[in-house]
């Protein structure tokens, strides 16, 4: 296979550098280029992230205040907020869109869109993606499914409210809520087109690892990034069509006054006719897809952590293999533990028994990674750059909120805790927070490559700093309104005098939120003022072993000049010495992938 | 005032910032611009990691002294009494692994801080190291597994042994009610196709089913305490989910199916009221109602203890404010209290 594929890709090689006139629209716009749509990915990707954190903000300010009159909530929510207090309804979309958008359109096409797409050509030495074309409608697709997941934030009454999980019938019935009218049509339109997009980006990614690895790029040289994407692409390929599925099926329910998901339902004063279907089955398929996620998000930001470590601790990663077995391992049993969501829907007891293993063998893997990367700290020369601190910002976030997975996997304890504010903390730290470092981790250091200047540093530095304190100063406390019993999406805790005393942690929460949000305002404000205005970098800022660095700074069609560079070694061979003691290379602690097997040196099985 | 204060402090935090990102840049100048880590980056960047582990640390010892009193009181169940060891001996394995874990990484990065000219370990894989944190997780794990699971089925084995009261607990947009057997302890059949809201059916009861005819329709729970009670969930609108959290109990009400959940209440409300926790608690929220009645808001009036149920799962508009009053009382208590209620075919036989 790889000889002809070598074959094709070098003849394909000739017409580059020196091609066809590009036009605006066809560089800025309809671009074909992986780099081009990677930076479409991104921006696109922070555009929401913007709206879907402004919207933690203002329920927060509701969840500490409740029933404040606020002006920012009258300039913003318009007739949602009558003198300034926040409608119910509102609230709940809010937290609906929130949800919504910082999982599918910030963590899923923000991060794994833009640096599948920056890296993994770049990375195992391809020109391009394997197909452009399909690459450009993906992004279109991102955008036409974002656009009209924004419009539904204008419709009369109001969008979608049903919780990001938008179970039936509460999401199917306009009459149970206003957000169930045409709010949910377009989210439902938006998704599908969502789920269109990531799965001809996914198909990409999958065919371009496979087919366009370059000369001696076997899998086991592969960068942990690119494994991470590789394999978060095939769990997309194989759980999104589910999620595809359930929402149509619940448009028909909807539309069509098919049964699917409802049944036996009496409302506003009148029967409706629906017979025979179950929400619970709507739960099974939407976590089918809905588990599977959370490690679609998580994988590509743990590739990205392990990159990033290896190279700014000067050091290999520790355990490779395990961690490309760790990675396997997750993914597989990603698929099989969704039931955890649902120990209490109703579903048979023995299933939950079933899915409690399962969930909390996965916590099998997820420590092997956490223990890898902190020996790879060990030892090291940490150069601790603001993407490293990203990287170990993750590490320790991924073990604090993974660790109380422990409670909420065990369908016993499960039972008390279940859709309450422990819940909550957990996954924000476990999969938002972490995620979220990952994505700023990945930015930061592929920054140069991206943009060809450096970011500020210093700012970096105030960012992470800021950002970290807040992220555990928002969800440590949270535990404890979780245990205390406070269910999640309540307008407000005042129809319970048990809740009387929590709200001061509840402030508390909101001024770190509130802080966290002010930090991020330096990130942005250092994003852009850097794109323009950034010190210009030099080529591989970061001494780094992979192939991106390898190429020009300028961005040419085609990744490289001439022939693409050839690989004879994995990725991290960082501080490696010969048998004398010196660096394999004469003052540099740090072999690039392309350079040879120098005389001497022993070559080491991963 | 607090909106100010926030507001004010908002605005502190934010020339803070501004400050510092300035005092940075100009202690810049002079420095390479490279915005690649320099010495002195790891320096103080290695540093502050170390600081962040006490924070870690700090914030934890904090939370626990502020708000473990916030926590729920001991369980009022016969299961609950395991279910909170369980999720004692969890709390304090994640205690200790979040403890050494999380020192490992800091001091590491503090440790380990990177210098010019010094060499990094090349130090790629060690299996009997990767060994040794398999198989930790997977004993712990392994232990933690089974006891789960025997809980877990102890808990959801629903059957008809020790003649438990059966108990109905209906939900809807947002209210709940609860239906008892009556005299036979059985429910009489009943589906939302036969509500009829006029001759105040509201629950669908088949009026033909003579089992219907005892059972009683109250809007607060009553159970006898040492009693198992066999809870039998519906729903007739959207999902809701019925939730007790101080009997550590919990079951989604799903139209269309009846779900189950068993328990059996072993302090009554009179007794929880006496605990010392519970005691604690009543007179600190009675302290913050009563500066609240100073200040004349409302929703301030002096709260007396009752166990509660929640709907804990979405379900529109209200859903912060759907809930009912649970009452654990004496076997005989119980017995006058459902003595005094209406039966089904009595309300009937009022509406004609």
């Amino acid at each position: 296979m790889s000889a002809t594929a070598h074959a094709h890709v070098d003849d394909h090689a000739h017409d580059h550098g020196h091609h066809h006139k590009e036009t605006f629209v066809t560089k800025y716009i309809f671009s074909q280029d992986h780099k081009m749509i990677s930076k479409q990915y991104l921006i696109t990707g922070l555009i929401m992230g913007i709206i879907g954190i402004a919207m933690s903000l203002l329920f927060r300010l509701q969840l500490a205040w409740p029933g404040e009159s606020f002006p920012i909530f009258e300039a913003l929510l318009g007739k949602w907020a009558p003198d300034g207090v926040m409608d119910a309804d509102m609230y709940l979309a809010l937290v609906t869109i929130h949800g919504t958008i910082m999982v599918f359109f910030v963590l899923t096409a923000g991060l794994s869109g833009t640096f599948s797409n920056l890296l993994i050509p770049l990375q195992i030495g391809a020109r391009d993606m394997a197909s452009g074309f399909l690459n450009m409608l993906s992004y279109w697709m991102f955008f036409t499914s974002s656009v009209v997941m924004v419009i539904s934030l204008f419709v009369e009454a109001g969008p979608a409210a049903a919780g990001w999980t938008i179970y039936p019938p509460l999401s199917a019935l306009p009459m149970a809520q206003p957000g169930s009218g045409m709010g949910m049509t377009l989210w439902l339109v938006s998704m599908a087109i969502f789920i269109a997009s990531s799965l001809l980006g996914s198909l990409n990614y999958i065919v371009t690892v496979i087919n366009l690895r370059t000369k001696g790029m076997s899998m086991t040289r592969l960068p942990l990034t690119i494994w991470a994407f590789f394999v978060t692409a095939i769990i997309g390929v194989i759980s999104f069509p589910v999620l595809l599925s359930a929402a149509l099926l619940l448009i028909m329910d909807r539309s069509f006054g098919t049964s699917f998901f409802l049944s036996d339902i009496f409302i506003q004063g009148e029967v409706l006719h629906y017979q025979g279907g179950s929400p619970v089955l709507y739960e099974h398929l939407f976590w089918f897809l809905g588990h599977p996620e959370v490690y679609i998000v998580l994988l590509p930001a743990l590739g990205i952590t392990s990159e990033v470590m290896s190279t700014n601790a000067r050091k290999p990663i520790f355990g490779y293999r395990a961690m490309v077995a760790s990675i396997l391992a997750i993914a597989f049993l990603s698929t099989i533990v969704w039931g955890h969501h649902m120990f209490i829907s109703g579903m048979n007891p023995f299933l939950g028994s079933v899915f409690t293993f399962t969930t909390l063998l996965i916590a099998i893997p997820s420590a092997v990674k956490a223990f890898n990367y902190i020996t790879t700290l060990w030892k090291g020369n940490l150069q601790l750059n603001p993407a490293m601190l990203f990287s170990i910002g993750l590490v320790s976030t991924f073990i604090t909120g993974g660790l109380t997975g422990i409670i909420l996997g065990d369908s016993t304890l499960d039972i008390n805790v279940h859709d309450t504010y422990f819940v909550v903390a957990h996954f924000h730290l476990v999969m938002g927070i972490s995620a979220l470092y990952g994505l700023f981790a990945g930015v930061y250091h592929w920054f140069p490559k991206m943009f060809k200047r450096m970011m500020n540093k210093n700012l970096g530095y105030v960012h992470f700093w800021v950002t970290a304190i807040c992220a555990y100063g928002v969800f440590f406390p949270m535990h404890f309104v979780g245990m205390a019993g406070v269910p999640r999406r309540y307008y407000q805790n005042t129809a319970f005098p048990m809740f009387d005393e929590l709200t001061d942690v509840n402030i508390l929460i909101t001024v770190f939120a509130l802080i966290a949000g002010a930090a991020q305002l330096v990130f942005l404000y250092n994003f852009v003022h850097s794109i323009f205005y950034g010190k210009p970098t030099v080529q591989n800022p970061w001494k780094s072993n992979t192939l991106e660095w390898t190429a020009p700074i300028e961005h040419i069609h085609g990744n490289w000049e001439g022939e693409i560079p050839e690989v004879h070694r994995w990725a991290y061979d960082y501080s490696k010495t010969l048998p004398n003691g010196d660096y394999v290379l004469k003052d540099q602690d740090f072999v690039p992938q392309d350079v040879p097997l120098q005389e001497e040196e022993e070559e080491l099985h991963h | 005032m607090t909106t100010l204060l926030t507001i004010l402090v908002l605005v502190l935090v934010a020339i803070a910032i501004w400050q510092m990102t300035k005092i940075f840049e100009l202690s810049q100048i002079k420095a390479d611009n490279s915005q690649v880590a320099n010495d002195k980056d790891n320096k103080y960047n290695g540093y502050l990691m170390f600081a962040f582990l006490i924070f870690i640390y700090a914030i934890t010892i904090f939370s626990f002294w502020k708000y473990s009193k916030f926590l729920l009181p001991e369980a009022a169940s016969e299961h609950g009494g395991e279910y909170d060891s369980l999720l004692l001996w969890s709390f304090v394995i994640i205690f200790i692994v979040q403890t050494i874990t999380q020192a490992l990484l800091h001091y590491f990065s503090y440790k380990y801080k990177g210098e010019k000219g010094k060499k990094a370990l090349f130090y790629a894989d060690n299996d009997r190291l990767e060994f040794i944190w398999t198989i930790i997780p997977v004993i712990v794990l392994a232990g933690l597994i089974l006891w789960g699971l025997y809980t877990w089925t102890n808990i959801m084995d629903i059957n008809d042994e020790d003649d438990p009261l059966i108990v109905e607990l209906y939900a809807q947009q947002f209210n709940w009610t609860a239906r008892y057997g009556g005299g036979d302890n059985v429910l009489g059949g009943a589906n939302v196709r036969m509500i009829d809201i006029d001759r105040a059916n509201v629950l669908g009861l088949d009026e033909s089913d003579p089992y219907s005819n005892d059972d009683v329709i109250v809007k607060e729970l009553h159970l006898p305490v040492g009693r198992k009670v066999n809870f039998k969930f519906r729903s007739q609108d959207v999902l809701h989910s019925a939730y007790m959290p101080h009997f550590r109990a919990q079951m989604n009400c799903v139209p269309g199916m009846i779900t189950e959940f068993s328990f059996t209440p072993s302090i009554t409300t009179e007794e929880m009221r006496l605990n010392p926790d519970v005691v604690d608690k009543v007179k600190r929220t009675n302290a913050i109602r009563a500066e609240k009645a100073a200040n004349g808001d409302p929703n301030s009036d002096p709260w007396e203890f009752d166990y509660i149920l929640l709907c804990n799962k979405i379900c529109g508009k209200s859903h912060y404010n759907m809930q009912m009053k649970i009452i654990v009382e004496t076997e005989e208590e119980y017995n006058a209290w459902i003595e005094s209620q209406q039966t089904f075919s009595q309300l009937m036989a009022s509406m004609q």
